[in-house]
Parts: structure tokens; C-alpha cells; sequence
């Protein structure tokens, strides 16, 4: 479809750079860049989940960051309950994050444009308070995890480099798998639905069902997120699934390039770093970070993905 | 049995009754134009027959199957394909991709995830053929938005074709083409006499009255008439509702 030519070439260039960071980091003798570059991973996941359902199926889902928090939550709450292996945090997260989709994209996906935006905020914001009112995990104040999940019994992620390089295959293999998903015959289908999809019931698609579908996968991805994060921080809140987060998604994914998944990448790489040093500069980063946002919008109207391509 | 027989069949937007009562049968295999002034409730029709909005009652038969109630994609299923009468295409996708899209909502599940879809040889195939088949073989890589408004009508004809249908459903397929571009989306319709049943709307009156075997006049929501061209032509009531107030001479039109 809108495949970009030089996508590939990036694509390679940004992982290997993610690749060979841990490296970096031993040569500038500066540990806290393992421990940022993996945040930087979690939300990559995070965004480009995302952009498969804003980019390709048009759907601006407000409330993406619920799915971070359902990731979060099921390491915490497996932990407490003596479950530690990272595979069995990332499939009970996977199947939190698919049930909760499933429901609220069933509801959602009922409704279109702004009224789809608030409604997908809207269940973020219960999952957020039903977290609040679990009074077992902290409430409010989240939970401070005991330890990172385990690898086949052995605290192998306590190492941040392990941690990091879990992260990134993670981040690798579901870029992949976005890329063939957006490739396939569904994502054709999900793609056909945004470009028109009274044209697509004409040819006898019923674009609910892809677009449900579309939800769920998209979900599950960011839940795995939810995971990472949860590991890096070694602490669980609500904070997790709080509605500004969603929005750093949506920023993250267009500041980016909507519609191409590694501009969703690059896009929660580059504010993540632009966050990182502006507000070593000034307290008042946000406002500059915003500044940067709508400049490279306006020049580029595909984010920082636009910026890359060149001019025809 | 006939293929399409519409019975009683209403609708009203508020007090306005844009279908009302209305009778229609087409015959498999024939080409029957409906002619009527603007507004007259001839798109609405179509919107109703394809499942695009609902009636408030009467039925419509296809096939000896049921089809009040169904959605538009299942219809589609049951072999009723249509065009817009405002060209709706998915105008990022090339024009390949556009047809390709069709013949795979007809051929194999979509919920395939993993390999790669331009790589179908068979969508793409029967999808180039139909290209070739209204003329814009040759635009098949350009991205539909791009092309002309002519050949737009003509890829929305290809992409309806793409389905199989066994009813055809054109909302002025001419409007708004050139010259050359309506001659050839004549010639393909011709082409398709005996193989697929088409109701035809159209206002260029040369083009309905080469075409039809039948020509309807639907007026203010109802069927004042059917037959053949000929007698269309010259029937009083017709030229008075419709062909006399369309021109200065409806001899004019029946040219
Ligand atoms: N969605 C709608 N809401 C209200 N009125 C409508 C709607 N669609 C069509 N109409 C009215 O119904 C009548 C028939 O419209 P239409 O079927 O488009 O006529 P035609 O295709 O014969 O020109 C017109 O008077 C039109 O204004
Ligand atoms: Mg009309």
C-alpha cells in the first residue's frame, strides 16, 4: 500500500542503534541510558500498537493507556501471588488486555470520531479508578514490586542489560509482526475500512468485525508494554492508565508519522529523549516539547517520518 | 420467477415520501434503466435495494430470497453489487488495490495475517483483468485519488464488476465523464447483456435508450410506468412528467 521505500533502511538503523546502545552506554561509562532506553522500548511497544488501529484503521483511541496499566497490574498482581515467570505475566496480561478490548471495543467501535475518542477514554478512566479503589495493591499509591519477573526461574532481568535486550526483541518481534499484520489480506481490509468504509460494505466487508479484531491485537501489544514498564520501574500505579498517558501516546504516534508503525517508534523514541533533556534545561519543558511538536507537524504533516522522506 | 421483484416498498425522510409504494421487477439477464427527474427518489432507491439505508416496509425479493433487513455486505454476498452516484472509492489505495480488495471479499478469508497480499497473484490477476475490462488497465498502479474523474467512474465500475454480481445496481455511471470515457463505459455495459442483470440509472437519454431492454420512469417516489424504449418514448403521461419538462422538445431527448 503507502509503503515507504527508504522505511526498510530506517527500520534497520533504528534497531541496530537500539542493538548496539547497552555498548554505548559501557563506552560513555553512563548506566541511566540502559535504564531510559528501556522506558523508550516500553513506549515504542506502547505507540506502535497504537498506530495499527490510528494509523491503519483510523480509530483515535484516547484511552490506550488502560492497556499499559493492565500489563502492569497483572505483574503485580502474579508477584503477589508468588507467580513470577515474565511468560506468564506477558500471557496474563495478553489476556486481561484482550477481554478488556473485546468489551470496550465491542461498545466503542459502535460510535465514530470524537464520540469514538471519548468513549475509549472513558473506559481508560474506569479501568483507572477501578485500580484506584484496589485497596490490596496500594490504591492511589500503587505497589512497589519485590523483584523483576523471572526467566525460567532464574532472576535473569534483575541485570538492567537483561532487561534491556528483553524489551528490545520483544519490540523487534511485534514490529515485525505489525509489518506483516498491515501487509495481509486483514490489513488490507482494516486499511480499506479507513479510506472509505461505506465503499467496503459495498464489496461485502463488514468492517466492525476487522476493526474489532484490529482493537484487540492492538491492545494485547500494548499491554505487553505494560509488562516492560512495570519491570523497569519496579513499581505498579494507576498512574499507569492515567488519561495524560493515553494522550502521550496519541502525541508519541503523531509526532512520529501516523500510518507507517516505525514513525510510531521513532516517535516515542525522539519525545522520550526530547523529555529527558529539556527538562534538564527548564522546568518548563513541556511547553518547548509542545513548540517542537507543532513546528515539525506543520513543516512535515507525517512527523518526523515525513521529515526522512525524500521530496518528489 | 423473477430476479428482483420489489413489492410495496416506502420510505420517507420526515414527510417527505421519496419511495413511495413503490412495484419494480427486473428480469434476470436485462438491462432496465430508470429514468426520473432529479429528486425524484431514484438514489434512495438504489440505497434501498443495496441495504445502504433501510426502508420502513414493503419487500424486496432477489432471487427468491428475502432481502428487507439484511445489511448492504451481506446482500453484496447474495450477488447485489452497486456504484454511487458520487464516485466512492478507497482513494489511497491504488487502482489495482481498489479491484484487488473486491475480488478478495469474494474469494478466501480475511482474516489472514501474515503473508504479504499484493502478493496474490490471483487477486491480482482477476483484479487486472477487470481493470482491463472498463479501459484503465494502464492506471493500475496509480493511486485511485490521482486519477481522473472519468476514469474513477470507470474504476468503481470495475471494482462493482469484481464482485461477480448477479444484479448490477449503476447510479449514473456517466456522470460527469468524457466523451470517449462514456462511450467505452457504454460499450462495457453492452458487454455485459446476458451476463448480469442491470438497473440503471442514467440521464444521458442516448445512452438509456441503446441500452435498456426496459426503461421504468420513476416519478415522485413511484413507477408511472415500464416498458420498452420505444414505448416509453411515446407515452403521453411519460412525456408530460418527465421527458417534456426535461428540455424544451422531448423529441429532443428521444433521439
Ligand atoms: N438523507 C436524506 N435526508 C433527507 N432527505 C433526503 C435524504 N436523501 C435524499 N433525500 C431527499 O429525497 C428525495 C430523493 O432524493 P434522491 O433519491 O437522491 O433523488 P434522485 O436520485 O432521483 O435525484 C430528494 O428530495 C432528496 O432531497
Ligand atoms: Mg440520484
Amino acid at each position: 500500500m503507502r509503503i515507504i521505500p527508504t522505511r526498510a533502511w530506517a527500520a534497520t538503523a533504528l534497531f541496530t542503534a537500539f542493538a548496539i546502545l547497552p555498548f554505548l552506554a559501557d563506552a560513555l561509562d553512563d548506566s541511566y541510558l540502559v535504564v531510559i532506553a528501556t522506558r523508550i522500548i516500553a513506549y515504542a511497544i506502547a505507540a506502535l500498537a497504537l498506530d495499527l488501529i490510528l494509523g491503519y484503521g483510523g480509530l483515535v483511541s484516547f484511552g490506550h493507556a488502560a492497556y499499559l496499566g493492565i500489563g502492569a497490574y497483572s505483574v503485580a498482581i502474579l508477584s503477589r501471588a508468588g507467580i513470577t515467570d515474565l511468560g506468564l505475566h506477558l500471557a496474563a496480561a495478553i489476556a486481561g488486555a484482550a477481554i478488556f478490548a473485546t468489551i470496550t471495543g465491542a461498545i466503542s467501535l459502535r460510535t465514530k470520531g470524537i464520540y469514538f475518542i471519548m468513549i475509549t477514554l472513558a473506559f481508560a478512566q474506569m479501568g483507572y479508578f477501578f485500580f484506584v479503589s484496589l485497596s490490596a495493591y496500594g490504591g492511589d499509591d500503587g505497589v512497589t514490586l519485590a523483584q523483576r519477573s523471572t526467566l525460567f526461574g532464574q532472576p535473569v532481568l534483575e541485570s538492567d542489560r537483561a532487561l534491556y535486550y528483553t524489551a528490545f526483541a520483544l519490540l523487534l518481534g511485534l514490529y515485525l509482526l505489525a509489518v506483516a499484520i498491515t501487509r495481509s489480506r486483514f490489513g488490507r481490509v482494516l486499511t480499506g475500512t479507513r479510506e472509505n468504509p461505506v465503499r467496503m460494505r459495498a464489496i461485502g466487508f463488514s468492517p466492525f468485525r476487522y476493526q474489532l479484531t484490529a482493537f484487540v491485537i492492538s491492545g494485547c501489544m500494548a499491554a505487553v508494554a505494560g509488562v516492560m514498564l512495570a519491570n523497569q520501574t519496579n513499581y505498579v500505579s494507576p498512574a499507569f492508565m492515567d488519561w495524560h498517558r493515553s494522550g502521550e501516546l496519541v502525541v508519541m504516534v503523531v509526532f512520529g508519522g501516523v500510518g507507517n508503525l516505525l514513525g510510531a517508534v521513532a516517535g516515542a523514541t525522539v519525545a522520550l529523549l526530547l523529555e529527558e533533556w529539556l527538562s534538564i534545561l527548564t522546568e518548563h519543558w513541556p511547553l518547548l516539547f509542545g513548540v517542537i511538536l507543532v513546528m515539525v507537524v506543520l513543516y512535515s504533516r507525517d512527523g518526523l517520518s515525513g521529515l526522512f522522506r525524500r521530496r518528489t | 420467477m423473477s430476479l428482483l421483484e420489489v413489492r410495496n416498498l416506502r420510505k420517507a425522510y420526515g414527510a417527505l415520501k421519496v419511495t413511495d409504494d413503490l412495484d419494480l421487477t427486473v428480469e434476470e439477464g436485462e438491462i432496465h434503466a430508470i429514468i426520473g427527474p432529479n429528486g425524484a427518489g431514484k438514489s434512495t432507491l438504489i440505497a434501498q435495494l443495496s441495504g445502504e439505508s433501510l426502508s420502513d416496509g414493503g419487500s424486496v425479493r432477489f432471487a427468491d430470497a428475502e432481502m428487507m433487513g439484511m445489511a448492504m455486505h451481506r446482500r453484496v454476498r447474495a450477488g447485489i453489487s452497486r456504484s454511487f452516484q458520487i464516485t466512492s472509492i478507497l482513494p489511497g489505495f491504488t487502482a489495482l488495490e481498489n479491484v484487488a480488495t473486491a475480488v478478495q471479499a469474494r474469494t478466501g478469508s480475511s482474516f489472514r495475517f501474515f503473508s504479504p497480499v499484493d502478493q496474490e497473484n490471483r487477486l491480482n490477476d482477476q483484479a487486472l483483468e477487470a481493470l482491463d475490462r472498463v479501459g484503465i488497465a494502464d492506471r493500475a498502479f496509480f493511486r485511485a485519488g490521482s486519477l481522473s474523474h472519468g476514469e474513477k467512474r470507470q474504476l468503481e465500475l470495475a471494482i462493482a464488476l469484481a464482485t461477480r454480481p448477479r444484479l448490477l445496481l449503476l447510479d449514473e455511471p456517466l456522470a460527469g465523464t468524457s466523451g470517449q470515457e462514456a462511450e467505452r463505459l457504454v460499450e462495457v455495459m453492452h458487454s455485459l447483456r446476458g451476463q448480469v442483470t442491470l438497473v440503471l440509472i442514467e440521464h444521458d437519454m442516448a445512452a438509456v435508450f441503446s441500452l435498456a431492454d426496459r426503461v421504468s420512469v420513476l416519478v415522485y417516489g413511484q413507477i408511472i410506468a415500464t416498458g420498452p424504449p420505444d414505448i416509453i418514448r411515446a407515452d403521453p403521461k411519460v412525456r408530460q412528467a418527465y421527458l417534456g419538462e426535461e428540455s424544451a422538445g422531448a423529441g429532443d431527448v428521444a433521439d
